[in-house]
């Protein structure tokens, strides 16, 4: 046997490998469209960040006549109650991107837990909690989190709490049916074999083998996370004026939008372009996690014909990724 | 039958009896393939001629270019593959100049594919009958493609009745499920057909018919035909010419007789060694090493660094063909020297001299999966100290049972005891010692190693469970456990994805031994990995069971390992022992029906059987 000691190859030298959640973050960063969402939503945080040190004027001062179109004064003219549109929105955006990370966080894992507890145990533990999430499901998203809010009231906690409840099943479901996936491998039989505890197999085994998956949902979570804090902002169930937000400017100055447009189209801009942005690079995740999208390079023309291989398939699933 | 097929039975019947004087119905000329974005070789140089109704056996392990080689044959590439140079003619057309349009034309009618696995190239949402016709449809009129239909089916040997032709693929067993993609391969008379293992998952009586459907049908239509396989001895049975690839080139091309009985090529030398001999004639002995990945082939010989005869000069240049016969052709320097090959000759297993104790006590025990019973009242004794093999075929509940001793399995009635102790069903009722007693090891190494764990802390992970161990003697264990299955220590900081699929068995083994264990079960551990690493495998697996006197329980569904490795065997099928005993009584003197049909149907071959003519 001594031969074979010297004969094995060597593959790269042995360093440890980056955990599989900043592999897949650093391979979406490098695709076009990972760049691009993250170009677009890396403006729209950084105005969130930058904005309430750059803003030219306190949120809450008055500049001029309510909905006074754009002058030297206030670029974008003013609101509702005359104070400066501009200002109101550099400083508004900290709050809704927080509040998003935080419930996406929250909502994320919750239902990993729950979705890899049901996946593994099955059974009555299965039945129990897939039922209970399905119920959480059956109810209308926003209604749900209205009806939490309008009980306990407008506060910040429960409005992140509230879009966690709506995220908690849909990511259990996830979490739950890569776990069944992940519990038939071999490896994990082999724990099971030597009788290691079953939080530990969920823990240790499963749980870093699922990330991929997780990631995907994690991105289309917070893309939904955004929307819904901004609506709910909007409905006047988030922060209360005249604390400056966006979807707080954008309900106050809808009743002259043809007057002064500024207030309410450039909060949506800024929403839009932060939604999109997240939107693509969770694509770009996906498309990393799943193993479809090569870094930048020369495309490859595929020589289709017969459907021999993976080829065809990976293809026509690129198309398919979930948006 | 047609008179197409009547002249194609003419000349292949020619091409059998005289000397071949034929122009070449098709003609590889030079291929090479690259990776697109590398521009790195998968496969280059490879030069085939293929005369009318001659099967050709295209050998080699995993990731030599066989199957690029044979898709490349239909003009058809893997995404991110690109042909850069030569021409593949078939009936003097270059299919490399034709554009997509032209390609799909000429698939179907000039050239034809039966692909490994008829259960995913079938539609299962289509009826058996839609897809021939579908695969007819360049017949012209309605009437004679279903003559046509009819008349494919019976040469594959499948009924045209009503209830086959309205029946989905699932429907059909794996055989009969191959033979239609065989019927749609033939359909449009083509002048190659590229088969690419059409036998790997069919069970060895099945399989055995599907070749002589193969055999017969070749002959009689005058296809030429490239016949994939990593069996040698599936080749050997089929085929009259070979071409064994190592490394995206050919190492040696000629008659399948002289290429097994005397290979010049010292791969084609260890191949044949490393295949297990179901007839007890020869031992086993595996190629060191494993085959280098395209861009990392230097500049020699690609098979220098494996070699056991490599002289200088091979470092320097890829060698030239050496002709060493008519139609054989051999890339090595050393071709023309005369060494004899000789294989090793295995030494027959002595009877006991001592008392055997039972390790293993198996009484009545019935399985099943939900509904369906899958064990009927097996009882099995295995001795202490003794290789003892479990063998069947695909569902004949070999795992099963395996998989009930080691605890991974619960649903089962009937008594199970290891040294005398009682087994709980299910491993975790069962208390520490005893899940320690028993180590398994699992088919596919691929899945058996958590990817996230590096090699050490997989080998570590189950000691630790049962041990309270130092940091220090943590590591110490696992460079020993490493060292006994002859792997580098340094390997402990690496991933499983670094290592080759010999490695990583050899990792799941060690990680057993480390526990010490009174029972080890090898559960088919060999039958992913490629004949010269699964030689390697059984050689090691048998010397750390003469060594530490180790009880083994070795499932597999190859005889020929069985002769190789263990002293006793149960024959199992559909859900009983049939037969048990010591392996060379069982194998020589097989007394239940579907033992003597596994010993019959196995295909073999046997070097000494070749015999040149003077």
């Amino acid at each position: 046997m001594a031969e074979s000691l010297n004969a094995q190859t060597g593959g790269p030298s042995a360093r440890r490998r980056p955990p599989e959640w900043i592999v897949v973050l650093a391979r979406a960063a490098v695709t076009r469209r990972g760049r691009l969402g993250l170009a677009l939503a890396g403006l729209i945080v950084a105005i969130a960040l930058l904005g309430p040190i750059l803003a030219p004027k306190s949120p809450t001062e008055f500049v001029g006549m309510p909905f006074a179109p754009p002058s030297g004064g206030a670029v974008f003219g003013a609101d509702v109650l005359g104070r400066d549109v501009l200002s109101r929105v550099l400083a508004g955006g900290l709050a809704i991107l927080t509040l998003a990370a935080i419930a996406t966080a929250l909502g994320v894992s919750i239902g990993t837990s729950l979705g890899v507890a049901a996946g593994y145990m099955k059974g009555p533990v299965d039945e129990v909690i897939m039922r209970t999430l399905d119920v959480a499901l059956a109810f209308p998203q926003i209604i749900l989190a209205l009806l939490l809010v309008s009980i306990v009231g407008p506060e910040l906690w429960l409005v992140c709490v509230a879009v966690a409840a709506i995220h908690a099943p849909q990511v259990a479901r996830v979490a739950r049916s890569a776990t069944l996936r992940a519990a038939e491998e071999d490896f994990v039989r082999h724990t099971e074999a030597f009788g290691l505890p079953r939080w530990k197999i969920m823990l240790t085994e499963i749980l870093p083998n699922i990330v991929s998956p997780l990631m995907v949902e994690t991105g289309l979570r917070l893309t939904y996370s955004i929307s819904l804090i901004a609506s709910l902002s909007f409905l006047g169930f988030g922060l209360q004026p005249p604390a400056p937000d966006w979807g707080v400017i954008i309900n106050e100055n809808r009743i002259a939008i043809l007057s002064n447009p500024w207030p309410v189209l450039i909060p949506i801009l800024l929403i839009a372009t932060l939604t999109v942005g997240v939107n693509l690079f969770s694509d770009a995740i996906a498309r990393s996690a799943l193993g479809i999208e090569a870094p930048i390079g020369p495309a490859q023309p595929n020589a289709g014909g017969i459907a021999v291989g993976a080829a065809g398939t990976t293809r026509s699933r690129a198309g398919a990724a979930p948006l | 039958m047609g008179p197409l097929a009547r002249r194609g039975l003419v000349l292949g019947l020619h091409h059998c009896d005289g000397p071949v004087v034929d122009v070449p119905v098709v003609s590889v000329r030079n291929l090479r393939v690259e990776v697109s974005a590398s521009a790195v070789d998968v496969i280059d140089g490879v030069n085939l001629d293929l005369q009318r109704g001659e099967i050709l056996g295209l050998v080699g392990e995993s990731g030599c270019g066989k199957t690029t080689l044979a898709l490349a044959l239909l003009g058809y590439r893997r995404r991110g593959l690109r042909i850069t140079d030569g021409q593949i003619l078939v009936d003097g057309r270059d299919l490399l100049s034709l554009s997509e349009a032209e390609l799909g034309h000429v698939r179907g009618s000039l050239v034809a594919y039966v692909p490994q696995d008829p259960a995913t190239a079938l539609n299962p949402a289509m009826r058996i009958e839609t897809q021939l016709l579908e695969a007819m449809a360049r017949i012209d009129g309605r009437r004679q493609r279903r003559a046509r239909m009819v008349e494919v089916l019976a040469d594959v040997g499948l009924p045209s009745t009503q209830a086959f032709l309205r029946s989905y693929p699932h429907q059909l067993s794996g055989g009969q499920q191959q033979r239609v993609t065989i019927a749609m391969a033939f359909a449009n008379r083509p002048r190659l057909i590229v088969m690419d293992e059409p036998t790997t998952g069919l069970d060895v009586t099945t399989q055995a018919h599907v070749l002589d459907t193969v055999r017969r049908l070749c002959k009689e239509q005058g296809v030429a035909t490239v016949y994939v396989s990593h069996d040698l001895a599936v080749v050997a049975s089929l085929a009259q010419r070979v071409a064994v690839m190592y490394a995206g080139r050919t190492v040696e091309v000629g008659p399948v007789g002289e290429v097994l009985s005397s290979p010049r090529h010292p791969y084609v030398r260890g191949l044949i060694r490393a295949v297990p001999d179901v007839d007890g004639r020869r031992d086993l002995r595996g190629i060191r090493g494993q085959a280098p990945e395209p861009g990392k082939r230097g500049e020699g010989c690609f098979f220098a660094p494996r070699c056991p005869d490599v002289l200088p000069v091979c470092w320097e240049a890829f060698p030239p063909p050496v002709d060493v016969a008519v139609n054989h052709r051999v890339w090595c320097v050393r071709a023309l020297e005369d060494t004899a090959f000789e294989t090793d000759v295995r030494s027959p297993t002595s009877p006991s001299q001592r008392p055997t104790q039972v390790m293993l006590d198996v009484q009545g025990v019935s399985a099943w999966y939900g509904q369906s019973q899958v064990l009927r009242d097996v009882s099995l004794a295995i001795a202490a100290g003794e290789c003892s093999a479990i063998v069947g075929e695909s569902g004949s509940g070999k795992t099963t049972l395996a998989r009930c001793i080691a605890g991974l399995h619960s649903d089962l009635e009937g008594q199970l005891s290891l040294a005398g102790r009682h087994l709980a069903a299910g491993a975790r009722a069962r208390p520490p010692e005893l899940r320690r007693a028993i180590q398994y090891v699992f088919q596919n190494p691929y899945a058996s190693l958590n990817p996230r764990r590096t090699i050490g802390e997989s080998v570590v992970q189950p000691l630790r469970h049962f041990e309270q161990l130092s940091r220090s003697e943590a590591d110490e264990r696992v460079r020993t456990a490493l060292e006994e299955v002859a792997l580098r220590p340094s390997l402990v900081d690496r991933y499983p994805h670094q290592l080759s699929g010999g490695e990583r068995q050899r990792v799941a083994i060690a990680r057993a031994l480390a526990l010490s264990p009174q029972l080890l079960i090898c559960d088919e551990v060999t039958s992913s990995l490629d004949v010269s690493v699964q030689a390697v495998i059984i050689q090691l697996l048998a010397q750390l069971q003469r060594e530490r006197g180790l009880t083994m329980l070795f499932v597999t569904h190859n005889l020929a390992l069985v002769r190789t490795i263990a002293r006793r065997v149960a024959v199992m099928s559909e859900g009983r022992v049939v037969e048990s005993g010591l392996v060379d009584d069982v194998l020589a003197h097989p007394k239940a029906a579907e033992t003597q049909r596994l010993v019959r149907d196995i295909p073999r071959f046997d070097p000494a059987r070749f015999s040149l003519p003077a």
